[in-house]
């Protein structure tokens, strides 16, 4: 037993199967993605940048009930609302600071009409800090550029909601 | 006038090895950062140009754009002179090192001497550093460096008496010729190991990268460096790390000569040669550092002193009864 570890020792044994093991290693496949090239997947219950979504016939889901606000643990949502002339109730601002956002998806989940989405979109970095607080131009922009990914997600989510 | 043309014929040879230095040295990072990804199964550098060669480019030129800071308590002229030092000295030593029969810059008679003078003078730059930092972790890390270097140059010194025992010259090109027939590499093994691990300690790289240790240096003598300060240490490492690999494959693989002297081996000419078995070593080297965990100081310094002054002194003692014993030596 000590002989053995001492031929180990004077044959750098454990170095030399450390190196040997090292380049076979670099002919292995990659565990890597080639990031901005190629993607990962990701899973239908992602909880990405947020989106207000419209009724097919183009009419705004959101109907100002507030409980995404109320639900909102960092407070980052702020919602106004007024009857509309037609008499619906329609928000007339609805603002997300997404610095405060902590994408907790708990909007999504209490939204009764799922008219606030988060989706799969998660590069929106910016330059300044103002282009992250977004208005609701800016979410039902977002919500008509992923409408078909957010109603095919929601479609496969359905069954366990 | 003469001045002038002996000026401007020095200054061109100069050039002539000194960008190709530089320009392999950011090839070589790059190919380290390469492997090491490979090894770790991730993929490396790969977006800056193709298959990212040049992305030691980007981060050049990303120190150079930076600014450098100069701590308040630092000593203002040493610390701009101490990454001075360490590159100039890395870089400096690159003049006697032969390419192949014809490539070499000077070809003194004390080459290897040379090599070893200015290459311990590098400790100098790392000092300085730290010192002029006038801060806890690079006065730590500098003298460790320090420590480390003189005790690691010890054991490659008495491995060097080794070669030049069997050699005669103190000349790189007579290292060279004088293994047209048999490369030291093979009488000479064990010594080829330890020169390779002290080189590792020399350079300070992985397994003995104590005076860099991040997790308890933050970065040693660098930390307080920033900008091109930082880039001209890491050039100057890098220099080292190649020459040392340089140095190895002159002393014990041979340096230009082809591995065997038949066809279509001793065409090819002897700076591919050359330059192949330097990229062997780096190889190595970037494989180990990929591999192993770092020593303990105490290791380390046992490491140097006990086991390899001992066993590099035994065996000079051995080949030189053994030159002498066959009537080997050489000029008698």
């Amino acid at each position: 037993m000590q002989l053995n570890r001492i031929f180990k020792i004077i044959f750098l044994s454990e170095f030399v199967k450390a190196i040997i093991l090292a380049i076979r290693e670099i002919f292995r496949k990659k565990k890597t993605l080639n990031y901005p090239f190629e993607k990962g997947k990701i899973s239908s219950r992602f909880r990405g940048e947020h989106a207000l979504r419209r009724y097919p016939n183009g009419e705004e889901r959101c109907i100002a009930c507030k409980l995404c606000e109320a639900v909102c643990p960092a407070q980052a949502i702020t919602i106004e609302s007024e009857e509309r002339s037609d008499g619906s109730r329609k928000t007339t601002r609805y603002d997300i600071d997404m610095l405060k956002c902590i994408y907790c998806g708990l909007c999504e989940e209490s939204c009764p009409v799922d008219a606030i989405v988060q989706g799969p979109n998660f590069e929106f970095a910016t330059e300044t800090r103002e282009e992250l607080y977004y208005n609701k131009e800016k979410l039902l922009e977002n919500g008509d550029r992923w409408e078909s990914v957010l109603a095919e997600n929601i479609k496969i989510d359905g069954p366990y909601r | 006038m003469e001045l002038f043309s002996v000026l401007y014929n020095e200054v061109y040879k100069i050039l002539l090895l000194l960008i190709p230095v530089l320009i392999s040295i950011a090839l070589i990072v790059w190919f380290e950062r390469r492997v090491w990804g490979f090894v770790q199964k991730r993929r490396g550098p790969n977006v800056v140009g193709p298959f990212g060669i040049f992305q030691t480019l980007a981060d050049a030129l990303k120190y150079i754009f930076k600014e450098i800071i100069i701590p308040a308590s630092a000593d203002k002229i040493v610390f701009i002179l101490a990454p001075i030092v360490t590159m100039t000295l890395a870089l400096v030593v690159w003049a006697v090192i032969p390419f192949s029969e014809k490539m070499i810059i000077s070809d003194i008679n004390v080459g290897i001497l040379y090599v070893f003078a200015i290459s311990s003078l590098g400790v100098y730059g790392i000092i300085l550093g730290g010192w002029a930092s006038n801060s806890k972790y690079p006065f730590l890390g500098s003298l460790r460096s320090a420590a480390q270097m003189i005790s690691y140059e010890v054991s490659i010194g008495i491995i060097i008496i080794n070669v030049l025992l069997c050699v005669g010259s103190l000349n790189l090109k007579d290292i060279v010729l004088a293994q047209e027939k048999l490369w030291f590499v093979i009488p000479l093994f064990p010594m080829f190991v330890i020169y390779f691990i002290s080189a590792l300690a020399e350079t300070n790289r992985t397994p003995f990268d104590l005076p860099e240790a991040e997790s308890e240096l933050v970065a040693g003598y660098q930390t307080e460096y920033s900008g091109m300060m930082y880039a001209m240490f890491w050039l100057g490492e890098y220099a080292n790390i190649l020459l040392m690999c340089a140095l190895g494959s002159i002393l014990f693989l041979g340096g230009w000569l082809s591995p065997v002297d038949i066809y279509p081996f001793n065409i090819i000419p002897g700076p591919f040669w050359m330059i192949f078995k330097i990229l062997l070593l780096f190889f190595i080297f970037a494989i180990i550092k990929a591999v192993v965990p770092r020593y303990r100081y105490d290791q380390l310094m046992r490491l140097g002193w006990k086991v390899f002054l001992p066993f590099s002194l035994i065996y000079v003692v051995l080949t030189a009864s053994f030159l002498i014993y066959f009537d080997l030596l050489p000029n008698k």
